[in-house]
């Protein structure tokens, strides 16, 4: 896997054009989004909970005078990066053993689809009782969460790897050491940078809810005190950086899984 | 029945493999369903044999069991007087769907047998090389599956499995997938090669022409319950290319067996 070569060549005309023109696009799509956000702070109702960029970034400028912004950004960082480690190091194993193991597979599948479907802040008071509160409990509840995800994709892929490379590896004298770091281990890759990408979402997704559990600070935490006082200024400004910081991690599996999975054969997009 | 067909060629030679009263047996939901029903057949050293049949003859099955990856239910295969058991690098196998691994390059690809018998390095890389280039691939060594058309992905195929200096060469439907120029053109070039380098070859194909073109014999299998129905021997001398399907025996074989395997086929639609 670490042989990849990546040969460096000038892009044709051709991609230079077609990347030109997904840029263009997005820039449109955000000069859209920019347009919609507009009218809707001109509303007379919608105007409550839209403020137009002026309004979000000078509410966010409190929030850094109050010594407040950039704790809870780290906070949540923080929560974040452990629950999300938590859940992949233990999501990873345990894809493998219910891949391998019918009986685990049969235990352990219906209990994760069951409770995927349970909205984590649901379930949340009932961790901070077990676990009391602080940082403990929002990272409990991200790892629960996250291995959720990153279990099932993982394990779906390793039972999608393509059973002849199994026999054409064996024919050619690989023992079971060697199909497992020689063909498993780079054939799931492209389902575990997949499970990343889901991993991190879920992560973001269940901060709200993380962070119900009587956090300090963090930015979930904040977007709910922010509530409680109508500022919708800073709370607006929150929730973008939520969505901002999302693209940025997403952007950066990209960047990874252009590295790790070159090699693999993509589908024409439409 | 297999009989005692191949009288005058083998003459003097040794029975490399030797298939005794193999039944093979699926056991489904549906009930049981017989695969192969009594298969006796002796290929002999250097030997080229193709088998044709219609779909469903257990053609595939055969050769699976005689590659090691799937057990007969009951009867033997034997390699030089010893029972096949599991699989072994003596036994090189080329599926239809080329199975190269696709985060490996084409020499890493052709390497992989080497490797797996812990040959040193710059070793592993020089046998390597020396089949790429009698595919001629010497350009494309580190390209990647991907990149590669599916005659050249074939070929690396091939490169792979002569890289383990195999005794018996187990191809399945190697061009099956490939259009009818490719197909051709990897048609004699697998000719060339075999007059060089003699190997035992057992080449499944439901392509009539493409068996009576390289094989010394043809094995036509009847379907339910998959088993021998004749061995032809074809009496056309080697060298033998493209042009030898102009040659008045062999249109006169081709017709023979190509009724034959039509009537199996209408028997099997029934």
């Amino acid at each position: 896997m670490s042989k990849v070569k990546q040969a460096k060549r000038p892009l044709s005309k051709a991609e230079k054009r077609s990347k030109l023109i997904n840029w263009s696009w997005l820039l449109v799509s955000l000069v859209v989004a920019l347009i919609v956000w507009f009218c809707l702070s001109k509303g007379e109702r919608t105007g409550r909970s839209f403020p137009f960029v002026p309004a979000v970034i000078d509410g966010m400028k409190t929030m850094l005078d109050r010594d407040a912004l950039l704790g809870d950004f780290a906070s949540s960082m923080i929560s974040v990066a452990l629950g999300f480690s938590l859940g992949f190091v233990t999501a990873l194993p345990m894809a493998f053993l219910m891949a391998w193991y019918t009986p685990v597979r049969k235990i352990i599948e219906p209990w994760i689809n069951f409770i995927r479907n349970i909205p984590a802040l649901a379930y949340a008071p009932l961790v901070v009782i077990m676990l009391g509160v602080g940082r403990t409990p929002s990272v409990v509840l991200i790892w629960i969460c996250t291995f959720m995800t990153m279990c099932i994709t993982i394990f779906h892929g390793i039972r999608n790897i393509d059973n002849t490379l199994v026999k054409a590896a064996r024919v050619l004298g690989a023992n079971d050491m060697d199909i497992f770091f020689r063909i498993t281990l780079p054939a799931t890759v492209p389902f575990i940078l997949t499970a990343v990408r889901l991993g991190l979402s879920a992560a973001l997704t269940t901060l709200l809810a993380a962070e119900s559990t009587g956090a300090q600070a963090g930015l979930g935490m904040r977007i709910r005190t922010l509530q409680t006082t109508f500022e919708t200024n800073a709370m607006l400004g929150y929730i973008i950086l939520i969505g901002i910081i999302g693209t940025l991690l997403n952007i950066f599996v990209d960047f990874i899984e252009r590295r790790l999975t070159s090699w693999q054969e993509k589908r024409e997009e439409a | 029945m297999a009989g005692e067909a191949g009288r005058g060629m083998s003459a003097g030679r040794d029975v490399k493999i030797k298939i005794e009263h193999v039944v093979k047996e699926y056991h489904g939901d549906h009930g049981t369903t017989v695969a192969l029903n009594g298969v006796d057949l002796d290929i002999w050293e250097n030997e080229f044999v193709c088998v044709v049949g219609p779909s469903g003859c257990g053609k595939s099955t055969l050769l699976n069991i005689l590659a090691g990856l799937h057990e007969a239910t009951s009867g033997e295969c034997r390699l030089d007087g010893k029972p096949i058991k599991g699989t072994g690098v003596e036994r090189g196998v080329v599926f239809q769907q080329y199975a190269l691994f696709p985060w490996q390059t084409v020499i890493q690809n052709v390497m992989f047998g080497p490797q797996m018998k812990r040959l040193p390095k710059a070793e592993c890389e020089a046998i390597a090389r020396k089949y790429i280039k009698m595919v001629g691939l010497e350009d494309f060594e580190d390209s990647f599956p991907k990149e590669l058309s599916g005659g050249m992905k074939q070929r690396v195929a091939i490169a792979r499995a002569y890289a383990n200096d195999p005794e018996v060469l187990l191809m399945d439907e190697p061009f099956g997938a490939l259009d009818a120029q490719t197909r051709a053109q990897l048609q004699t070039e697998l000719l060339k090669t075999w007059e060089q380098e003699q190997k035992t070859c057992f080449f499944i194909t439901h392509d009539v022409d493409e068996a009576v073109l390289l094989a010394q014999r043809v094995v036509i299998m009847s379907a339910r319950p998959g088993r021998i129905k004749r061995i032809v021997d074809i009496d056309i001398p080697y060298p033998r290319d493209q042009a030898t399907k102009s040659d008045p025996r062999f249109m006169e074989l081709k017709a023979q067996i190509w009724n034959e395997v039509y009537q199996e086929y209408l028997e099997v639609r029934k």
